[in-house]
């Protein structure tokens, strides 16, 4: 019976939330220059299925700018927002370090690496629809994760205090070879570049991006789900992990491999987005709990919701012009996070 | 039973254990005792496969430990550490589920079954009205109770304790090892256990192993091994043996190297 309760109680929470990141789609697509009713949309999409047959209360324009325009942005921000979370929690997870993000094992700064480059050169190449710098983000991103993991490893093994470390060495290097590049090269115009993909923005058009990203963010957020109660057994320490039947390295480096997939993912469509990956795990393990079999799943939903919110603000508020998103995530996220630090009795302790 | 035959231990160029020959049978209870770097936590970790001999082999009931999955060990196998340190906050009972985490696997999450093994292992341990309470919440000798019945709710043949009363009060060091002991005579669970206190491993255990520089210098019952001679060769520490007052048992006492009457 405690069971059945447990799994119900699971169920319920990850329904309710996946109710709640539907109603911040259809309210996100339905706002914005040229505002549609949530109504209107319904019947669209569903017409869309070929099962039904509502007629037409729409302007025909109104259907190019939901499907076209809108729909693509805020799935990609609810993609976008699912997979730094997820990837939030898995590294929190292995780590356990509340401190970690997904951009602690050199990921951010491999991403910036790799855009950068793809900035400087004179070609535009385009490769499934995808430009030059979010395929140069994305395997700067892997790249950065692959040389801190080999740096970190001693005997063997790769100790977690070695790990961050190497990260924060690795991503200050690339940091500064970033800005070195962007001041040799003399194109100030490319500051403005490199600071727009730091700050981060949803930047997708039509679906075909969103087509070859989606499964590798989904999948990956799968998987983790089936490891998820031996990230709960990594809370003990990898030797308590170990102890508990845990193939400790054989883990750390599946962990670390779906984490990094889902960041360097989430980059190539969106830049660098803070906060999220680090706020977002925090929350949801403050309000449910740290079982990561709730955690992961609540987390990749609150994440998505909260990058679609954050999107709508960021091009509603000062329409026309929009405002960077990190800024929004920022501004949203800390004071909701210092709330809930003062507001739950669950406390941090090492 | 484990066999272990000819097992010598390194990290990296440093030989931590030299050829150790050991046998332990079914439902013995057996204490590791010797100074600090005699090789009893590295012992304790070797016969929890978590590492492998550099050279020799450990049997565990016929296969080699070293070729089984950590799975297929962590089943038959629990361990007991001086403590853990836990970053989340997670229940007691939280935790103590996780000693289900080796019969779990990727598809299935706990059942009915794991569910009664864990409150099952509370209950054994007396903390089952502790299991809504936070893990770091409570207290040292709490939190070792958790950390045993998690071990319990492995439903091992062997339970390793490596030093598990290191940072108890005097009561929780008696306590525990009053439920490691009944555990041992009620559930034939076999016991190994690195431990620091001469005297109360003279209490409760049956036979101990005295190491010495990574080998083991004697093997035998507390009555026959705590000799003066012995702890003063193994320990480099002049000590008398008395008797302990009710149980008769072997009792150590230390001799101060300036006589505090002086």
């Amino acid at each position: 019976m405690f069971t059945r309760l447990k799994q119900n109680r699971r169920l319920l929470i990850l329904l309710a939330l996946g109710a709640f990141l539907l109603f911040c789609l259809l309210i996100a697509v339905s706002l914005g220059a040229v505002p549609i009713s949530p109504l209107d949309i319904i019947k669209m999409t569903l017409n869309k299925t070929g099962l039904f047959h509502f007629s037409a209360t729409w302007q025909p324009s109104d259907e190019t700018i939901l499907f076209l325009i809108r729909l693509p942005r805020v799935i990609a921000g609810a993609l976008v927002g699912a997979a730094l979370a997820s990837a939030g929690v898995l590294f929190q997870g292995m780590l356990r370090n509340p401190m970690a993000d997904p951009y602690i094992i050199g990921t951010s700064a491999g991403a910036a690496f790799g855009a950068t480059i793809a900035m400087m050169l004179p070609v535009s190449v385009a490769f499934l629809s995808f430009g030059l710098v979010p395929i140069a983000a994305f395997f700067g991103a892997l790249g950065a994760v692959l040389l801190v993991y080999n740096l970190a490893k001693v005997g063997g093994k790769t100790p977690i205090v070695s790990m961050l470390l190497a990260g924060f060495a690795v991503s200050a290097m690339l940091a500064a070879i970033v800005f070195l590049m962007v001041t040799l090269s003399g194109r100030t115009g490319l500051l403005q570049n490199v600071y727009s993909f730091l700050m981060g923005s949803i930047s997708v058009s039509g679906w075909n991006q969103i087509i070859i990203v989606a499964p590798l963010i989904i999948g990956a957020i799968v998987a983790a789900r089936f490891l998820a109660f031996r990230l709960n057994a990594l809370s003990l320490g990898e030797e308590g992990a170990a102890y508990l039947g845990i193939d400790v390295e054989r883990d750390k480096i599946i962990v670390l491999a779906l984490g990094s997939l889902l960041t360097a993912a989430a980059v190539s469509i969106s830049g660098l987005i803070g906060f999220v990956g680090l706020v977002v795990p925090h929350a949801v393990r403050l309000v449910l709990g740290p079982d990561h079999r709730l955690l992961l799943p609540a987390a990749a939903l609150s994440g998505g919701a909260f990058i679609v919110l954050a999107d709508l603000f960021a091009r509603t508020v000062l329409a026309p012009s929009e405002i960077p998103i990190g800024i929004i995530t920022a501004i949203i996220g800390a004071p909701f996070f210092i709330y809930l630090l003062r507001h739950t009795r669950r406390e941090y302790a090492f | 039973m484990i066999n272990l035959k000819q097992v010598s231990f390194s990290y990296g160029d440093t030989p931590v254990l030299h050829h150790i020959d050991l046998l332990v049978q079914e439902g013995e209870m057996v204490a590791l005792l010797g100074p600090n770097g005699s090789g009893k936590t590295t012992l304790i970790k070797l016969l929890s496969g978590v590492l492998r001999p550099t050279v020799g082999d450990i049997h565990l009931d016929g296969s080699i430990l070293s070729s089984m999955k950590r799975r297929q060990v962590a089943q038959r196998v629990a361990v007991v550490p001086q403590q853990f340190s836990m970053p989340f906050a997670f229940t007691l009972r939280e935790v103590v589920l996780l000693g289900r985490t080796p019969f779990l696997s990727v598809f299935s999450d706990e059942g009915e079954h794991d569910h009664r093994v864990v409150q099952q292992a509370m209950e054994r341990i007396g903390i089952s009205a502790l299991k809504e309470r936070f893990f770091n919440e409570l207290s040292g000798g709490e939190r070792q109770k958790a950390i045993l019945a998690m071990a319990l709710a492995q439903e091992p043949k062997i339970l390793l304790l490596d030093e598990p009363t290191a940072h108890l009060d005097i009561n929780h060091q008696v306590e525990i090892l009053d439920l490691v002991k009944s555990l041992n005579r009620e559930q034939g669970v076999t016991v190994i256990g690195a431990m620091h206190d001469l005297n109360l491993a003279a209490l409760y255990f049956d036979r101990l192993l005295l190491l010495k520089e990574g080998r083991i210098f004697a093997d035998g019952t507390p009555e026959k091994l705590l000799t003066a001679e012995t702890i003063e060769e193994v320990f480099a520490a002049s000590v008398q043996v008395t008797q302990h007052p009710l149980t008769k048992s072997p009792h150590v006492v230390v001799i101060p190297k300036r006589s505090p009457l002086e």
